[in-house]
C-alpha cells in the first residue's frame, strides 16, 4: 500500500485534515515510548536517515535525532559546516551522493523556501521538511496542534492567534494551514511591517494590536523575534517591540478567559514574551518540546510505510477511557 | 542572386497599411514591388505563399545573447539563428555581457560575430555607464558611431537620478534612446518573485509592483525634464501602464515594451518553485496581465520584446532563491502573440505585426519593419493557423529555459529572409 502521508512531508498546506489527524493520533502512543525506562522501539530498525541541516538548529535537529534513535533507525548528521556543501557542492549533487549510499530518508533544514520540495522531486528517498526558508516547518506545526489538542481536547472552533514576525516565519505558515484544516479559527497579530502581503488570502484575520489578540483568543502562539529585523529596517528597537507587542503578565491578566501560551523557541525573554509568562501556569512551551519528539516519531513511522493501526489503537483507548 | 517572388500570400505591412492578398518581389536584397499578380521573367524563383502571412521580419529590441562571457548558454550565432527561427530579422543585444559592452571595440566585436553568423541582424546596445556600474557615462558617441543603436544598463536600473538625467540629455546628440530596467533595488530587497498572495504562500521574498512603478515614474519625469527619449524595458505592472499612458498624453518621449511571458502568465506559475517562472521583473497578477494586454492593444506599450535570457540548464536546476532570473523567448514569441493576443481577441494580426516589427524598428530607428519598395528584404512568412507544441529540445537556442514547455500554440514560421536571403526555413 502507499504510505498514508505519501512519499514526503513537505508542508501542511498539502495535507488533508484526515492526514493531520492521523499524525496527531499516531503521536499519542509514541509519547509513551519516551516515558519508558528503555526509550526504544524496533520500528525503523535497519533504516538509514540523514539529517541534512543547512542552517543552524539545536532544538529541531536534536528532536529529530531523538525521534530517529528511539525508533532504532541509523542516523547520520550532515551540516553545511565542514562538509562538501562548504566546498560549493550544490544541493542536488549532495542529495544524489547520499542516495547512492542507499539511504531511506532525508530530514532537511534549509534557508531557501522550496528546498525540501526541490530535493523531494529529485530523489527516491522520503523527504521530511525540517524548515525551509520562510515557507513551512510542518513538524513544528504538528507539534503545536498536538499541544493545543492535548490541553483543549479539540482544535475545532478554538481561536488561535499567532503573534510576531509573520513575514519571515515558516512556523506561522505551517500553523495557519494546520489549524484551519483542523477547524480552528486563526488570527495573526504583529507590526504591519512584519505582516506578509495578502496574508488574509490564507483565511486568517489580522489583529493589529496584541490587546485585541488577548481579548479574542483561546491560544496565543508567540513567535521569536529575530534580532536582525532591526538592521533590515522593519522595526525601530527591541524595547519598542516589547512595549507594543510583548506578552507581559499585566496584559495577560486582562484576558477574559484562560489562555494557552505557546512559543516555538528559542525565546527572547523580555522581548516577545515576559519571563513570568513563559514560566507561568498558562505556558505549555515545554510540552511543545516533549510533543515534538513524539510527532516526529509519528511522521517518520508513517512515511516509512507504517500502518495507521497505532493511531486506531490510540483512538480506541481514548474511547475506552471516555466510557 | 536570383530575384524571388513570394506569390499569393496574405501581406501584412502596417507601415503602408497593407493587409491583403498580394505578391512581393525581391531583387538584390531589396523589396522591389508589392502588389497583385506581379509578372516576372522565367529566371525568377517563385515561392508559393498561399495560405501564409507575409510580413516585415520581426524586430526584437531586447535580447541577451550572452557572448562574450557566457557562451555555454548562448552565442551570437546561436542567438541569431534562434531569432531567425522565431521570425525575427533584427534583434538588439543588451550589453550586460562579460565584459560589458561599454566601448566601441566591444560594439565592433558583436557586429563581427553577427556578420559571421549570417542569420538575423544583430544590433548592439551599449552600456549607459562604464561597466554598468552606474558611476560615470560610457562613451556613448563612440559606441553609436561603431554601430550601437541604443544605450542601457539593463539587468539593473540607472540608479542615480542625476546620471539618468545626464544620459537622457547626452544621448540626444546621437539620436539613440536610453533604455532603462525599471526597478528600485532598495524596495525590491533581493526579492525573487512578485510580492503577493503567491509569494506569501510559497514563503519567497517578494518584489512589490511599486519597485517598478517608482522607476517608471522617475524616468518619465526625467524624460519630460530633458526632452530625451526614454525607452522602458519589460513593463510588468498595471501602474507602469497607467504612468506611460499619462506620460504619452502629455507628449513625453517615452516608449515601452512588454514580453510574451508578461502578457501570458501570472505569478501563480511560480507554484511548485518552478525556476523557469523566475524572471525579473517577475510575473505579476491577473490585473497586471490585463493592463499589459490593454496597453499593447491601444499602443501605450509600443512593442513586444522577448527579453530572451538564456541560461545553462544547471543554472536553473537550483533552489528558487539561487536560480538566475530569465527565460528564453525568441522561438515562442510569435506563437504566444497569435495565441494570446490575436486569437484571444485583444488585437488584429496587423496590430501584432506592428508591435513585433514596424513599431520597434521605428523607436530604435532601425532600417526594418517595412515592406516599402527600396527597403531591405527582411521578411517573415508564417502560417498563422499552424498548431504546434512547445518542445525546448527543438530550439535553435543553446538554452531551453522556457516556462512554456508542452504548451499548445498557434502560428509557426515557414521562412525568414534577411536582405533577400533565406536564413531560416524552406
Amino acid at each position: 500500500m502507499t504510505a498514508v502521508l505519501g512519499k514526503d512531508l513537505l508542508g501542511l498546506e498539502t495535507l488533508t485534515s484526515e492526514q493531520i489527524g492521523l499524525v496527531l493520533d499516531t503521536a499519542v502512543p509514541f509519547k509513551a515510548v519516551s516515558l519508558r525506562p528503555i526509550k526504544k522501539v524496533p520500528t525503523l530498525r535497519g533504516k538509514t536517515i540523514v539529517n541534512l541541516f543547512y542552517e543552524a538548529s539545536t532544538r529541531t535537529r536534536i528532536s529529530f535525532e531523538f525521534a530517529e534513535k528511539r525508533l532504532s533507525a541509523d542516523t547520520v548528521n550532515v551540516g553545511s559546516k565542514g562538509s562538501s556543501v562548504e566546498k560549493g557542492e550544490n544541493l542536488v549533487d549532495t542529495a544524489r551522493n547520499l542516495e547512492a549510499m542507499n539511504i531511506d530518508m532525508v530530514v532537511i533544514r534549509h534557508p531557501s523556501s522550496g528546498a525540501a520540495q526541490f530535493l523531494a522531486d529529485r530523489i527516491r528517498s522520503n523527504v521530511v521538511n525540517a524548515g525551509d526558508g520562510r515557507h513551512e516547518h510542518p513538524t513544528q506545526g504538528l507539534l503545536d496542534l498536538l499541544t493545543i489538542r492535548d490541553r483543549l481536547g479539540t482544535l475545532e472552533g478554538k481561536r488561535v492567534c499567532i503573534v510576531g514576525d509573520i513575514l519571515h516565519s515558516r512556523v506561522a505558515r505551517s500553523n495557519v494551514w494546520g489549524l484551519i484544516k483542523m477547524g480552528a479559527e486563526v488570527a495573526v497579530c504583529g507590526p504591519r511591517s512584519l505582516m506578509p502581503r495578502g496574508i488574509e488570502g490564507l483565511g486568517v484575520t489580522v489583529l493589529p494590536r496584541i490587546e485585541e489578540a488577548i481579548e479574542w483568543a483561546d491560544v496565543l502562539n508567540i513567535l521569536r523575534l529575530q534580532l536582525e529585523r532591526m538592521q533590515a529596517g522593519y522595526l525601530p528597537s527591541l524595547g519598542e517591540y516589547a512595549r507594543v507587542f510583548g506578552l507581559s503578565e499585566e496584559r495577560l491578566a486582562r484576558a477574559p478567559r484562560e489562555l494557552l501560551i505557546l512559543h516555538p523557541g528559542p525565546m527572547n525573554r523580555g522581548v516577545e514574551i515576559d519571563s513570568r509568562v513563559a514560566d507561568g501556569p498558562h505556558s505549555v512551551i515545554l510540552d511543545q518540546v516533549t510533543n515534538g519528539v513524539a510527532v516526529r516519531m509519528a511522521v517518520l513511522y508513517l512515511l516509512a510505510g507504517g500502518r495507521p493501526e497505532l493511531a486506531e489503537a490510540a483512538q480506541a483507548a481514548k474511547r475506552g477511557e471516555a466510557e | 542572386m536570383k530575384p524571388v517572388l513570394l506569390t499569393g500570400g496574405h501581406v501584412v505591412d502596417p507601415s503602408q497599411g497593407i493587409d491583403g492578398r498580394a505578391d512581393v518581389l525581391v531583387r538584390d536584397g531589396k523589396i522591389v514591388a508589392v502588389g497583385p499578380n506581379i509578372a516576372v521573367s522565367d529566371e525568377t524563383e517563385v515561392f508559393a505563399a498561399d495560405g501564409f502571412v507575409v510580413a516585415p521580419g520581426f524586430v526584437d529590441v531586447h535580447v541577451h545573447l550572452r557572448e562574450p562571457g557566457k557562451e555555454d548558454a548562448e552565442t551570437i550565432a546561436t542567438g541569431a539563428l534562434a531569432a531567425a527561427a522565431g521570425g525575427f530579422t533584427s534583434v538588439c543585444a543588451m550589453p550586460n555581457t562579460d565584459p560589458v559592452t561599454d566601448n566601441q571595440a566591444a560594439v565592433g566585436f558583436i557586429l563581427k560575430q553577427a556578420r559571421e553568423a549570417n542569420a538575423a541582424r544583430v544590433y548592439p546596445i551599449g552600456a549607459v555607464t562604464v561597466g554598468q556600474r552606474g558611476e560615470r557615462l560610457a562613451e556613448i558617441g563612440k559606441m553609436v558611431a561603431a554601430g550601437a543603436v541604443a544605450v542601457s544598463d539593463d539587468g539593473r536600473p540607472v540608479l542615480s537620478s542625476h546620471l539618468m538625467r545626464t544620459a537622457l540629455e547626452y544621448a540626444q546628440t546621437f539620436g539613440v534612446p536610453v533604455a532603462d530596467h525599471c526597478e528600485d533595488p532598495a524596495l525590491a530587497q533581493g526579492g525573487v518573485m512578485h510580492e503577493g498572495l503567491t509569494s506569501t504562500r510559497l514563503g519567497l521574498r517578494g518584489i512589490p509592483a511599486a519597485a517598478e512603478d517608482i522607476m517608471v515614474a522617475r524616468d518619465i519625469l526625467l524624460a519630460e525634464l530633458t526632452g530625451g527619449h526614454v525607452h522602458l524595458c519589460h513593463m510588468s505592472t498595471r501602474g507602469s501602464v497607467e504612468l506611460i499612458r499619462r506620460g504619452k498624453e502629455r507628449g513625453v518621449r517615452v516608449t515601452a515594451e512588454a514580453t510574451p511571458h508578461h502578457f501570458t502568465l501570472t505569478d501563480e506559475a511560480c507554484a511548485g518553485y518552478d525556476t523557469h517562472a523566475k524572471m525579473n521583473p517577475p510575473l505579476r497578477e491577473a490585473a497586471d496581465v490585463r493592463a499589459i494586454l490593454e496597453g499593447l492593444a491601444d499602443g501605450t506599450i509600443d512593442a513586444v520584446a522577448t527579453d530572451h535570457a538564456p541560461h545553462h540548464y544547471e543554472a536553473k536546476e537550483r533552489e528558487f532563491d539561487d536560480a538566475p532570473f530569465g527565460v528564453v523567448g525568441l522561438e515562442t514569441a510569435l506563437g504566444l502573440g497569435i495565441t494570446e493576443l490575436v486569437d484571444a481577441g485583444h488585437m488584429s494580426l496587423a496590430t501584432l505585426v506592428e508591435r513585433m516589427s514596424t513599431r520597434p524598428a521605428q523607436i530604435f530607428h532601425l532600417e526594418a519593419g517595412t515592406l516599402r519598395v527600396g527597403a531591405p528584404a527582411d521578411i517573415v512568412v508564417f502560417d498563422a493557423g499552424a498548431e504546434w507544441t512547445v518542445d525546448p529540445t527543438a530550439f535553435r537556442s543553446k538554452s531551453r529555459n522556457t516556462p512554456f514547455v508542452g504548451r499548445k500554440l498557434k502560428g509557426r514560421v515557414v521562412r525568414t529572409m534577411v536582405g533577400g536571403e533565406v536564413i531560416f526555413g524552406t
